[in-house]
């Protein structure tokens, strides 16, 4: 199943990426630059949303196979109407750390609140400091690329009050990229 | 015992669907694998410290050798959208679409209308960057902002092989240490620093991104 998947997740991206540049330059009118009256590039139309995404994984996974193209067209205001009831059934299905009343995530969440947290898929951004996903102390203050936000949602998910229930689905042991990050602009590795 | 077996038993059926979605990788059907479909978002405190940044990736699992193949589509509008008021509705975006090698910014701005159809906000501030290769970055700036786009190592990491092990029954646990699915891909990134200035200037704000395909 594994190896299917990513073959077939492969195939897939190669097919579309040579599909699409192919033709993608086709119905393309070069601007006109040159004196007055020029040009520039077409930007009319109107554009219609077919993908979003604030926080990683965390928000997708609760939500049913059936409803996952309904919940990329749901603004964020209107995700937490749609969508939290099904969140918090699905995680109390999903993990043993929340299996029984009273049951909390190391943030002090029950199931809850932490679906409540999840369903509206916004990922908070502060402008007054420090950004990352989770580092010990900051919570949801961003999203930095080095932030092993998989594992901090696996416990959150699977780790219970402490971190230390079902060790074994709580973290993924990949920590850190392939490729250290830059410093500067545009701070993402070169490519392979 | 039989009660943890049942919940270990239901845990990986719900990791499974987990599991396909990765990060946003291919995260449903209708975008699965295409050029809108959203790999990953970022949002952080810039190396200069007045500034944030927001990066979106796309069109995930590209090997190195179909990476000059892949090409960021035309039809395909990318959003970043913040909400500076906690009311979850965008106050402010972030407009990025290509065009002839180039990829074209605007904002950001006040949309014209918020929610799930948007048209390009050309009286906003404009700014653009030429289209990098897998071997040759460009970058520019404009306005006190800094703009990115084109193919760059997949930031994300995550033991995505073993998670599908345990899915379909062939093991119990991750590895220690595990092994990164993603080492190796790349993406399509779009990255854009901002001053924190021009997006709400400080306390919290609310951020996603969205891809929008002409009609």
């Amino acid at each position: 199943m594994k190896t299917i998947n990513i073959k077939y997740l492969l195939m897939t991206c190669a097919i579309a990426a040579l599909s699409f540049s192919c033709s993608n330059d086709d119905d393309y009118t070069p601007p006109n630059n040159g004196g007055g009256g020029g040009n520039g590039p077409d930007f009319s139309g109107v554009y219609a949303q077919q993908d979003q995404m604030g926080r990683p994984a965390v928000n997708t996974v609760f939500v049913s196979s059936d409803s996952k193209n309904m919940f990329n067209m749901t603004i964020p205001s209107q995700q937490n109407a749609g969508f939290q009831t099904m969140f918090q059934t699905n995680l109390e299905a999903l993990s043993p750390a929340f299996a029984n009343p009273g049951d909390m995530n190391a943030l002090g969440q029950d199931s809850a609140a932490f679906s409540t947290l999840l369903a509206t898929d916004v990922l908070n951004l502060s402008l007054d400091g420090t950004t990352t996903f989770y580092d010990g102390t900051n919570v949801l203050t961003g999203r930095a690329l080095a932030d092993d936000v998989i594992t901090v949602e696996l416990l959150l998910i699977f780790g219970g009050e402490d971190f230390s229930e079902n060790p074994t689905l709580s973290n993924d042991n990949v920590d850190a990229n392939d490729k250290p990050f830059l410093t500067s602009f545009p701070y993402l590795a070169a490519p392979w | 015992m039989k009660n943890m077996k049942i919940y270990v038993g239901i845990g990986i059926i719900a990791i499974a669907g987990f599991l396909l979605v990765a990060a946003d990788h291919i995260d449903a059907p209708a975008v699965s694998g295409g050029t809108s479909d959203i790999t990953d978002f970022y949002a952080f405190q810039a190396e200069d410290t007045d500034n944030v940044v927001f990066v979106a990736n796309l069109q995930g699992l590209l090997a190195p050798g179909s990476t000059d193949a892949a090409a960021f589509d035309e039809n395909v509008l990318i959003e970043f959208n913040i909400d500076t008021d906690q009311d979850n509705v965008e106050d402010m975006v972030i407009q990025a679409i290509p065009r002839d090698g180039k990829m074209y910014f605007f904002g950001p701005a006040t949309p014209s209308n918020t929610g799930l159809n948007s048209t390009v906000l050309t009286s906003a501030t404009q700014s653009s960057v030429d289209i990098s290769t897998r071997t040759t970055p460009n970058m520019s700036e404009n306005a006190g902002m800094k703009f990115f786009a084109g193919p760059r190592d997949d930031p994300f990491f995550m033991d995505f092989a073993q998670y599908s092990d345990i899915i379909a029954g062939n093991a119990t646990g991750f590895n220690n240490p595990g092994s990164d699915t993603f080492a190796g891909t790349n993406v399509l990134s779009i990255v854009v620093e901002v001053p924190k200035a021009m997006v709400g200037g400080s306390g919290t704000v609310n951020t996603w991104v969205e891809s929008k395909r002409k009609q």
